[in-house]
């Protein structure tokens, strides 16, 4: 074989394996549904879903709550991204700003956001702003408690560089504790939007008439499971997509990095 | 050569000590340390581990408080650190995510002037890595990596460059071209350097004279002057007569490791 046929040999083999064992089940769902193991209504088949899907598609109203729902995400996340970061890196560099958020921080995060809801929808009613809020509730807390952490593994090898190189103070932040924590900043904004995506269905269980986690709620109580599928899978698909988005920013931004894949 | 005339004292070390606390028992790392460098010399300060000569250069380094004595660089006192000392420390500590190029130019307070960017280049040269400006430490060679680290320290002209075991994490040959070009740098230089070390070979091959500390607590226990003409020829009779001499400082009573060669 020449080198370029291996080459492409070895491509096949790695697009085989990365979407081999969802194939896999995807048959095996098929196939027990057409032998009638699986009831329909419980656990419709995937021709079913698909078809259900490509019908919601084509009539637009698949794209009216993907975008509303993604609305949302990005809205409430990228506030938990613009507070997170800033109060992170105020919390991280700050000695006695840390001993005062601490507390308020560690008892507020275990709270899941959805506890949150009676509050939200009195506070901000039962438009945008609550879904907005419980969404960035989800979000903020993986990206501030990353932030802070990133900032707090600073090597110290490096502050000692710093210190004898007498750089400024700006410089030292941007240059030695910024990049340092960059990874895990990453990571913060990578669970952070995991979280926010999770959040959307429980935020669209207040008084919603559109968004992806509405049309599950909706789908329920009419016991369409099809539909139900639908829009779990598209809130998966959507959900891998921006956390590739996210990935590939960080790998362009930490090319001085070389990351353990696995062996 | 270097001992013409009387030349200035660059360094003076009067009674310093210095202990930690260690479980609330003071622990003394240092004691009574008294040393006295001259403007252009190289000392080589070689101790077994755990005898302080790394806390006595972090001490120099300004990165170290709470000891008792004075030091003085030149006429000033020293408090903390400052970029007239220049450090390179054991691993490279090069900034990652920085090219070669922005980690030297890291300590410069202007890095973006024209003056900058010559004085990159200029220490690039110096150290032999030209080519290298756009890598990133990752790409480097242990090295390549310490050459960087060296340009660095030099970068903004220090009276006095520290060296902690600087090559104490390199494969032998490195280690002996290192040393090669660190005396080719200081006669280029003429910068005041003193080497921390364990390998008593590379103490004698750098130093003007070697200083040999002893542990718990952290003493000098000698310091043997090395009056060899450079390059040095490490396996020379005059190398080994003061190989021989710092040997018997820490192993008194042991066999002389030259006694059996026959």
């Amino acid at each position: 074989m020449t080198r370029k046929t291996i080459r492409y040999t070895e491509k096949v083999k790695h697009v085989i394996q990365y979407f081999g064992l969802l194939t896999v089940l995807l048959v095996v769902w098929q196939v027990l549904s057409m032998l009638g193991f699986i009831q329909p209504i419980i656990m419709p088949p995937p021709t079913q879903v698909a078809v259900v899907f490509w019908e919601l598609l084509k009539s637009g109203v698949m794209i009216r709550h993907i975008g509303i729902s993604v609305l949302r995400v990005l809205e409430g996340f990228g506030i938990a991204v613009i507070l997170g970061l800033l109060l992170g890196m105020a919390i991280g560099l700050s000695k006695t700003l840390a001993r005062m958020t601490d507390l308020i921080i560690q008892v507020i995060k275990p709270i899941p956001p959805i506890a949150w809801i009676p509050l939200a929808i009195l506070w901000f009613g039962i438009g945008e702003q609550s879904k907005v809020f419980i969404i960035f509730l989800g979000a903020f807390f993986p990206v501030i408690v990353n932030t802070i952490d990133g900032i707090r593994q600073t090597d110290q090898k490096l502050v000692e560089v710093a210190r004898m190189l007498e750089v400024s103070r700006s410089r030292f932040i941007f240059q030695v504790v910024i990049p340092g924590a960059f990874p895990a900043i990453m990571t913060g904004l990578r669970v952070g939007l995991m979280v926010a995506w999770m959040c959307v269905v429980a935020a669209e269980l207040i008084a919603a008439s559109s968004g992806v986690g509405y049309l599950i709620m909706d789908a329920r109580q009419l016991s369409q499971s099809d539909v139900v599928l639908v829009g779990m899978i598209t809130i998966g698909i959507i959900g891998k997509l921006m956390d590739s988005l996210i990935y590939r920013i960080e790998k362009r931004a930490i090319k001085w990095k070389t990351a353990f894949t696995g062996v | 050569m270097k001992n013409d005339k009387p030349r200035e004292t660059k360094l003076l070390i009067e009674n310093l000590s210095k202990s930690y606390l260690v479980q609330s028992e003071e622990v003394r790392a240092l004691q009574a340390i008294n040393l006295s460098i001259a403007d252009g010399e190289f000392v080589a300060i070689v101790g077994s581990s755990g005898c302080g000569k790394s806390t006595l250069l972090k001490i120099i380094a300004g990165l170290e408080n709470g000891y008792t004595g004075t030091l003085l660089l030149g006429k000033e006192r020293i408090a903390g650190p400052g970029l007239d000392r220049g450090m390179v420390f054991q691993e490279h500590r090069l900034l990652p995510w920085l090219t070669v190029e922005n980690n030297i130019s890291f300590g410069l307070k202007d890095r973006h002037s024209k003056a900058s960017a010559k004085t990159v280049s200029e220490h690039l040269d110096l150290v032999g890595l030209s080519g290298f400006a756009q890598a990133y430490p990752y790409q480097l060679s242990g090295g390549m990596a310490q050459r960087v680290s060296i340009a660095r320290a030099l970068v903004n002209q220090p009276q006095l460059l520290l060296l902690d075991e600087p090559f104490g994490s390199l494969d032998a040959l490195t280690k002996i071209q290192m040393q090669q070009e660190v005396l080719r740098i200081q006669e280029v230089e003429k910068t005041t350097m003193i080497l921390v070390t364990h390998d008593i070979d590379e103490a004698i091959f750098l130093g003007d004279r070697v200083v040999v500390m002893s542990s718990r607590p952290g003493t000098i226990r000698k310091i043997i002057p090395v009056e060899l003409a450079r390059p040095r020829d490490r396996s020379s009779y005059e190398f080994a007569q003061i190989r021989r001499a710092v040997y018997q400082e820490f192993f008194v009573e042991a066999e002389n490791p030259f006694a059996y060669q026959i």
